[in-house]
């Protein structure tokens, strides 16, 4: 991922190999991520069985409005993602930053709206802890609600913080030239990793924002 | 052994000179020694700490250390023995070293990954370290709630953020080994013609990547549970302490075939090469190793039978942890079998490996007492499932990680270690170690409970006799250390290939070129090809 | 010095011997297979050690008849170990309904015994020989583990809810108790004894002891000065579900599903009530979490169960 190559890294023979295990290994940490979030998706789902009126309670205090705009700005992140990851593959230098550019801005967006959502939950008193407090039935467990609510989607946020770390790197390397049709590895899996977090979106959105809205 | 073994002009060890050279390499056999100097040092620290346990329980009453300074010896010695030495012992040094030799690679996969992993650990350990100087942890290394997140006063998040660190270098050695092996092998290395310690290092990998970052959530929640006191597991909240109880196990049962299955790998090596015979049924251990991992991953709940957890799942854990003791015995039968008709040797590796095979043997029966569940009922939390886990991870794992390092030390120094010390080295620990852990299981059985710092006096025989084989296995791991770093300096040219054994990482030579090999190996044939035929020339 | 060196603790239980009969099993199945294993590899060892330095066996691949010899036989192993340790296991799940009801709550670091007429115990459980005992337990903080092994029995205690156990003790004497679950600073010290004693000298001991207020009573007394009686009373301003005959009998629930009202149903309504809405209630009972020991909770338990009559308060849909 320096110079622009002109062979593969030394450990390799060929490109082909080279971009085989990359990609081998990116699959290889996606399933360790979908493990990490399964613990909390266990979690979340013993206690959801365990005290459902209590859990589609929290969930009406979350801004589904909100929530389905992060959903589209993800699910566009995605789709510009793919775009530059289509750049890369035809060589296309300024599209590939511009689109590297474009999907770092709308995860910019959705983490301004999510810092907006934690303000108002913040305003409400609904933050677990010390200073939660919640007047209506079922609070023990409002809170519980809560508390999955902020983790998950704290370590959702967290995840894009980083992915979009790695699209600042990666536009930089392009702006520079590094890539061309025969080596963009680094995009197409950096482009894996940003699907994943917008799969384990599509999964907490309903999840947690949907409960019981029939 | 070659009459006139030379050491090559250049070679790894001597290609770069310079802290820098070794801190920044990237050559996965520099990598490995890496983690054997930071791995011996944790493993002596672990070991010190079972020092002062056995030396508290020589008498009935706690009277050598208080009571909170005992809990915290016992859940040290827990947490550095399983994360920061058993894990990855085995994998990161023989396995950093010998998987990209024995698939005729230049190197693993993700070289500048490798070392980030070994900066992973080495950050890990150092949390450790600090939470051992800053007054310990003391709620055992299974982290139960809710006594770890409202009751103990001691340091759990800042040893949970060491843990939690060390799991991502485990994580990558995992993703590292796996892709290596699915896409560098060499021309010719088929599948099932890859060496069984390979095929036991990928199973190991697949665990290391499914397994892992389930209790990294674990006990990630349990430090926010702590630092936040927002009720996950907090039953005034409706929270459920089993809960954690499950996520934990869930990896920390397949974690226990992430520690024997390397050792398995070893021993398969050790068995052909001084039997110099092929290995019996090799397919049949190739996919064993695979059965091990998988089934290895039903089975967690044998550690909670009397948990509060349904009776149905007790049945369902208990069938499931019977089966998979199958396919450890037909390893065991199968190792046997190499030796019918075999050219059998006795140099220390293969008296580590015989050791192995007997004391696992025991180990692995006295695990079917504990899947049997109203034995289980009884001796669940006693010195049966410490002497039992004993004698998988010390008198199997170590004793393997032991026969490994002695087998493989000529590749890695390119000298040969003095054999008689080796000899009686291995001697002393297998006598140590029977003495220290045969009588905790009829102490497990007569019902002594474990991680108690003081115990009815009529136990106090069976408690002397574990402590006096405590300090003779004390001796026998101190020995190799001493000679083995006098070996590195002083020890005699080994040669490519002193054991004439079979393995692409012995057709090259002691101690091997930085890219391993002078040209890319070829594989004509298949794994173990000893036999009569003409002596395969040697580079 | 060997007599000092026993094998087994006390058979103490109806339950202990059969387990001693699968241990003695599993003993002789594992010293058959390590000493076959042993030997072997000295057979082998000795008989194909290397003469010289050039040997070259004649490589055998393997066998595949042998291997699924050696997987079978084991397999038919294993599954005797399973079934027999499951029909045991199965057996302790299931207290006789006539056993004697005595209820523990462990807390660091002591063992809190309550029997039904009354008497209550520290440490120390006072039991007669020949009647099965059934345990009721529950944590007041950390998870415990109430351990005897004379009678080969073993279960956790934990915060959240009532974990049950029971024995039959055969023989009278003192037999050990600890605490097996890792629960703090003073874990090794949480130890207590079984007192077995013959029915006759039984009775005498619950009559010698100090007159303690009935647990029933208790109950009632807590049942007013708690207000429950201020919902849970025929003629009470909010309607509340009436509890006269509902222990053991079935509730529906709001959720569609019907609940036995057994001891756990009742602590879990009593600290977290909205856990459990009963078929065409309102959710507005106050939580008891924090505010009702786990003694208490016992009485009021005991004075439920003691009220009798027809289950009221059915049927009724507004919502």
């Amino acid at each position: 991922m320096s110079e622009t190559r002109a062979a593969p890294a030394h450990q390799f023979d060929d490109f082909e190999q080279q971009y085989e295990a990359a990609s081998l290994g990116m699959w290889a940490f996606l399933a360790t991520e979908i493990l990490f979030f399964g613990g909390l998706f266990l979690g979340y789902t013993v206690y959801r069985t365990l005290y459902p009126a209590a859990f589609t309670e929290g969930s009406h205090h979350l801004d589904i409005v909100l929530g389905s705009i992060n959903t589209a700005v993800l699910i566009g992140s995605s789709l510009t993602m793919a775009l530059a990851v289509h750049s890369a593959q035809v060589g296309r230098r300024q599209a590939i930053v511009g689109f590297l550019a474009l999907t770092m801005l709308l995860g910019l967006v959705f983490l301004s709206i999510k810092t907006v959502e934690y303000g108002h939950k913040f305003d409400e008193a609904l933050v677990p802890g010390a200073h939660f407090v919640y007047d209506g039935p079922f609070a023990p467990q409002v809170q519980l609600f809560f508390s999955f609510y902020f983790i998950m989607t704290g370590l959702h946020a967290l995840h894009m913080v980083v992915g979009i770390g790695i699209m600042a790197v990666l536009a930089w390397l392009a702006w520079r030239g590094k890539f061309s049709p025969t080596y963009h590895t680094p995009v197409e899996i950096s482009g894996l990793y940003w699907h994943f977090v917008d799969v384990v979106w599509i999964f907490l959105f309903p999840l947690l924002y949907l409960l019981g809205r029939h | 052994m070659n009459a006139t073994a030379t050491t090559p002009r250049v070679h790894y060890l001597n290609a770069n000179y310079g802290i820098a050279s070794w801190l920044l390499t990237t050559d996965h056999k520099r990598i490995a020694l890496l983690y054997l100097a930071t791995i011996t040092l944790l493993f002596f620290i672990g070991g010190a700490a079972a020092v002062l346990i056995r030396l508290e329980l020589i008498t009935p009453a706690g009277d050598l250390v208080h009571s909170e300074t005992y809990n915290r010896l016992f859940t040290l010695h827990g947490i550095i023995m399983i994360f920061f030495f058993l894990i990855p012992s085995i994998p990161t040094v023989l396995g950093n070293f010998l998987v990209p030799m024995m698939i005729g690679a230049r190197d693993l996969a993700f070289p500048r990954l490798n070392l980030a992993s070994w900066y992973l650990f080495t950050a890990g350990s150092v949390f450790a370290l600090v939470v051992m100087v800053a007054g310990g942890v003391d709620t055992g290394w299974t982290f139960y709630t809710p006594y770890s997140t409202h009751y103990s006063n001691s340091h759990v998040v800042l040893t949970i953020v060491g843990i939690f660190i060390n799991g991502f270098s485990s994580i990558l050695t995992g993703i590292n080994f796996i892709v290596t092996i699915h896409t560098m092998r060499a021309p010719g290395m088929t599948w099932f013609r890859l060496p069984l310690f390979i095929w036991a290092h990928y199973a190991t990998s697949v665990i290391f990547i499914l397994g892992t970052p389930v209790v990294a959530i674990a006990l990630s929640l349990v430090a926010i549970e702590r630092v936040f006191r927002v009720g996950i597991f907090d039953p005034a909240l409706g929270g459920d302490p089993v809960l954690f109880q499950h996520l934990f196990w869930f990896y920390s049962h397949p974690a226990v075939y992430i520690m024997i299955l390397p050792a398995m790998g070893v021993i398969s090596e050790v068995i052909t090469c001084f039997s110099r015979k092929r290995i019996f049924g090799y397919t049949a251990i190739a996919l064993a190793s695979i059965s091990i991992a998988v089934i290895g991953f039903f089975v967690w709940g044998h550690h909670m039978v009397v948990s509060s957890q349904s009776v149905y799942a007790s049945m369902v854990f208990s069938f499931m942890s019977m089966l998979v003791a199958i396919p450890s015995a037909v390893k065991v039968f199968n190792w046997t079998a190499t030796l019918y008709k075999g050219s059998v040797a006795y140099q220390a590796p293969m008296l580590y490996a015989f050791g192995f095979i007997g004391l696992f043997t025991i180990g692995g029966l006295t695990g079917l007492f504990l899947a049997s569940l109203a034995v289980d009922v009884h001796v669940h939390h006693t010195y049966f499932v410490i002497a039992h886990f004993h004698y998988i991870m010390v008198g199997g794992a170590v004793m393997a990680y032991l026969g490994g390092i002695h087998f493989w030390f000529p590749k890695i120094t390119g000298r040969l270690y003095p054999e008689g010390w080796a000899k009686f080295a291995a001697l002393v620990i297998f006598v140590g170690f029977n003495l220290t852990f045969f009588p905790q299981f009829l102490l497990g059985y007569l019902g002594m409970p474990r991680r108690y710092h003081f115990y009815p006096e009529e136990w106090q025989v069976l408690n002397v006799m574990s402590s006096a084989g405590a300090s003779i296995l004390g001796v026998g791991y101190v020995l190799p250390l001493i000679y083995l770093v006098w070996a590195m300096r002083y020890g005699a040219a080994a040669g490519p290939n002193p054991w004439r054994a079979a393995g692409l990482e012995w057709q090259t030579s002691s101690p091997p070129p930085t890219d391993n090999f002078e040209r890319t190996p070829v594989v004509p044939e298949e794994a173990y090809a000893y036999g009569p035929k003409e002596e395969a020339e040697v580079v | 010095m060997w007599s000092n060196l026993p094998l087994f603790p006390e058979q103490a239980s109806t339950h202990a011997a059969r387990v001693d009969e699968l241990y003695a099993f599993l003993v002789g199945v594992s010293v058959f297979f390590a000493s076959l294993i042993f030997l072997l590899l000295l057979y082998f060892a000795i008989k194909y050690r290397r003469r010289s330095e050039d040997e070259q066996p004649h490589p055998v691949y393997g066998s595949i008849p042998l291997e699924v010899t050696w997987m079978a036989i084991p397999f038919v192993l294993v599954m005797i170990m399973f079934l027999w340790g499951a029909s045991l296991y199965i057996a302790l799940a299931s207290p006789p309904a006539d056993a004697l009801e005595i209820h523990v709550v462990g807390k660091q670091w002591m063992w809190y015994f309550q029997h039904p007429e009354g008497q209550r115990e520290i440490n120390e459980l006072h039991v007669p020989v020949g009647r099965p005992v059934k345990l009721t337990m529950v944590s007041q903080d950390v998870i415990h583990d109430l351990y005897v092994p004379a009678f080969r029995i073993k279960m956790d205690v934990v915060p959240p809810k009532y974990t049950t156990t029971w024995f039959e003790a055969t023989k009278t004497g003192t037999f050990q108790l600890f605490c097996i679950e890792y629960c703090g600073v003073a874990h090794a010290g949480m130890v207590g004894r079984v007192v077995v004693m013959k029915p006759t000298e039984y009775e005498r001991w619950l009559q010698l002891g100090t007159p303690e207020e009935a647990p029933v009573v208790a109950g009632a007394r807590l049942f007013q000065s708690l207000g429950c009686s201020g919902c849970h009373a025929a003629n009470a301003a909010v309607r509340a579900p009436l509890l006269a005959g509902i222990y053991g009998k079935p509730v529906p629930l709001a959720t569609g599903q019907v609940i036995i009202a057994d001891d756990s149903y009742i602590r879990d309504s009593i600290l977290l009530p909205q856990r459990h809405i009963v078929a065409g209630y309102h959710p507005v009972m106050p939580p008891y979490q924090g505010r009702v020991s786990e003694e208490e909770i016992l009485q009021l338990i005991a004075y439920i169960k003691s009220l009798g009559g027809e289950p009221l308060g059915r049927g009724m849909t507004q919502r």
